[in-house]
């Protein structure tokens, strides 16, 4: 069993409490993992990404290599085809569909949705409303964690479970937000794509 | 499995070190050694057993307090990015003159491709220059374990020891197993007294110990589980891999590798194994992630034997970072990729936040500048601010290490520039901007210095800025004319002041300091969560 996984956003959008709860999930079913993360000047609002590798056989390469990637796992739409080379023929795109756009140069939405429709395995959705109906869009990315579940392989109470042990400190209410988001972005992918 | 620690490699150091004894870290911070330091400042164990952690002012007066508690006899772990190397030098060569009672180890991180920094200098030169032996995990639990050795070896040899960590592996989390703790050492002084003092009836005996030790460097890298041979059934190649280069290489042969390999984990370079690879197989295939250090003793200067292959015989790309595909085309094998990256995808850099009180002050240095044209410079720095390079400010004209806007304005007005402005941040003004201030005011050079501070190191994620609240005292100690420090506070609203203060301060014809200062909101932001 092996899972590749690329998470991609903007620097600030939180992709890495995604791969938080991931890593948390799949140690504690006692499975390897490693996952890079980008620290430093791109955090400043430039395109950050993460690889995290799930397996239960040891892992070599802290980076995943082109065309191996089981899912692109983005917060951004612009973001999401930039990591396309790194998936596999069976790969899936699971993505947000609302564009954050902070540079001149951002491409048009028509030319944006062109690319995006051209890709057949994939999940888009606006995480940020159905973050804001769970309570609030801080929870966006549990959104699309939930919407990235039929694909993961991973026990969803393992998910759950790993929501509330990186959420706890910051309190119960915090807690059931990210919970309420994460099975909202499960309901909604599962209703796109039975597998 | 769950016993297992879920870690960055920095943080495996930051953890072998406190497991290891340590009684300080000492460091400045800077991508990606970061958050070794870090980790130790949130720790219970740190904070119960007093273990020092504050910031250090630069790479230099971390490496010096380093060597003063490794005088004392205790241990201390020394942490920095590879320029921070550069600063850091001069105590480092010295100290393996000196030797060390308490164990050091001396962390360098390297960033190939220079995600953060200005070049990708392979730290491991530095290592071979000053004659210490140096560790390159490629893993976190290798991270982990080596720190930990690290400590033993450097105290066996009484020599610092190097470790050299690249960015990749630095910022990637794995599943790590700790060792038992080692208590700190007692407070114990070398029984030799001329060990310390450097002066050359001194130092000419300890080059000799130094010299005397490589044999036993040598000998440990040879026995060192850390360099491992694993042997392979087709000779036309062997491979030599340093540090995570091993990983791309066994991604590609999940199998296992049908060549010879030498995983290379402590330098010195173990000689015996390369040997064997040499004459045993029609080609070595050197995989490094850096410069070709290990490819340029293995072939020699000319090169004449052997088939010695790598980044410098053009094999793998001379310059950025190795990943799975490079390694996998330096040996021919075909990688799979299937969808190209479309068009609409364009490159989104790193910007200044939004809000950020550096955006207020670029907004009124372009608007003061504006009428002088090309009789106007401005000399970056290193931090945030650097972004002002990029649009929409485009204000800056250069950029070199940290501390030079200063000096470089000065020397440009040396020149003949006419209006030279230098823009450097407050932590990076004390790291090495003071000296180069001396400097101006001293000829009392017709610069004028921006010093933008947002009372943090905030590139580098906000950490303490040791002159926050000292700023005018220390210009004015330095000699600044007080009349000409002009402190600000970076808003819209104040627009039309800093225009005038900067346009006042760039026709005075000597040193003026004006200091726009208003908090990082990218800290105070987070402080605020944090808080939540
Ligand atoms: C010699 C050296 N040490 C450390 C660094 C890493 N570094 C880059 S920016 C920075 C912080 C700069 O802080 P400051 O000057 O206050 O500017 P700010 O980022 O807060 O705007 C550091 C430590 C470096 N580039 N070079």
């Amino acid at each position: 069993m092996k899972i590749d996984i690329i998470l991609a956003g903007v620097g600030g959008q939180g992709i890495l409490s995604i791969a938080a709860v991931i890593g948390e999930a799949a140690l504690s079913q006692g499975l390897f993992m490693k996952q890079s993360e980008v620290h430093g000047m791109s955090q400043r609002g430039g395109d950050v990404q993460s690889n995290l590798r799930i397996s239960d056989r040891a892992i070599y390469s802290d980076l995943i290599p082109a065309g191996k990637a089981d899912l692109v796992l983005a917060l951004e739409p612009m973001e999401a085809l930039r990591y396309l080379p790194y998936l596999s023929a069976e790969g899936w795109l699971v993505s947000n569909s609302v564009p954050y756009v902070n540079i001149p140069n951002y491409p048009e939405e028509d030319k944006l949705k062109e690319s995006i429709a051209r890709f057949q395995r994939k999940v888009i959705l606006d995480v940020d409303s159905i973050a804001r109906e769970a309570g609030s869009v801080r929870a966006a990315n549990m959104v699309l964690l939930g919407a990235a579940c039929p694909f993961l392989r991973l026990d969803y109470s393992g998910l759950q479970q790993a929501v509330r042990r990186i959420f706890e400190r910051k309190g119960e209410a915090v807690v059931e937000l990210n919970l309420k988001a994460l099975s909202m972005g499960k309901a909604l992918a599962e209703q796109e794509f039975k597998p | 499995m769950n016993s297992k620690l879920l870690l960055l490699a920095d943080e495996a150091v930051a953890q072998a070190a406190l497991d290891a004894g340590i009684s300080g870290v000492y460091a400045y911070p800077g991508t990606p050694s970061t958050e070794i330091t870090e980790y130790i400042q949130s720790s219970d164990k740190a904070q119960r057993e007093n273990i020092h952690r504050n910031w250090s002012a630069n790479e230099k007066t971390a490496m010096e307090a380093a060597m003063g508690m490794a005088f004392a006899g205790k241990r201390a772990l020394v942490c920095m990015k590879h320029v921070g190397v550069n600063v850091a030098a001069d105590p480092l060569m010295n100290s393996s003159i000196s030797g060390v009672v308490g164990g050091l180890v001396f962390v360098a991180a390297d960033d190939p491709s220079m995600h953060s920094s200005q070049n990708e200098q392979d730290s491991r030169f530095y290592g071979r220059f000053a004659m210490i032996p140096v560790l390159e995990p490629s893993s976190q639990q290798e991270a982990y374990d080596m720190t930990y050795y690290g400590f033993e070896l450097s105290e066996k040899l009484g020599f610092p020891v190097m470790l050299r960590i690249t960015t990749r592996l630095a910022h990637s989390r794995s599943g790590v197993v700790r060792r038992e703790e080692r208590a700190q050492n007692k407070l114990r002084f070398s029984d030799d007294p001329r060990q310390f003092v450097l002066l050359p009836v001194n130092a000419r005996q300890r080059y000799k110990k130094l010299l005397a030790a490589q044999q036993d460097m040598q000998a440990l890298s040879e026995a060192s589980s850390f360099n491992a041979f694993f042997p392979g059934k087709d000779l036309s190649k062997g491979v030599v891999a340093c540090g995570i280069a091993y990983n791309y290489l066994m991604e590609n042969f999940p199998e296992g590798c049908p060549f010879p390999v030498l995983k290379v984990g402590q330098y010195p370079l173990p000689k015996t194994a390369i040997a064997q690879l040499l004459e045993n197989c029609g080609e070595v295939v050197v995989l490094e992630e850096g410069y070709p250090l290990a490819e340029e003793m293995i072939g020699g200067l000319l090169n004449r034997g052997n088939k010695v292959t790598g980044r410098l015989s053009g094999l793998l790309p001379r310059d950025g970072e190795l990943n799975p595909d490079i390694v996998a085309a330096a040996f021919g094998l075909k990688t799979t990729q299937l969808f190209e990256k479309p068009e609409v995808v364009m490159p989104r850099p790193p910007a200044l936040c939004q809000g950020c009180g550096h955006r207020d002050m670029y907004d009124a240095l372009n608007a003061a500048i504006a009428e002088y044209g090309e009789r106007v410079k401005v000399f970056g720095d290193i931090g945030c601010y650097t972004l002002g390079y990029l649009p929409p400010f485009k204000a800056l004209h250069a950029c070199l290490d940290m501390g030079a806007s200063i000096t470089m304005a000065k020397g440009a007005a040396d020149a003949g520039l006419e209006y030279a402005v230098a823009v450097i941040g407050d932590s990076t003004f004390t790291h090495s901007g003071m000296t180069s201030l001396l400097d101006a005011v001293y000829e009392n050079s017709p610069i004028t210095v921006i010093i933008s501070d947002n009372e943090v190191a905030a590139m580098t994620g906000g950490q303490d800025s040791p002159g926050t609240g000292r700023l005018e005292a220390i210009c004015a100690g330095l000699g600044v004319e007080p009349e000409h420090i002009r402190s600000l506070v970076p808003l819209k609203k104040n627009h039309d002041e800093m225009v005038r203060v900067i346009k006042e301060e760039m026709n005075y014809r000597g040193v003026s300091v004006i200091i726009p200062r208003r908090a990082c909101i990218h800290t105070l932001n987070r402080k605020k969560n944090s808080k939540q």
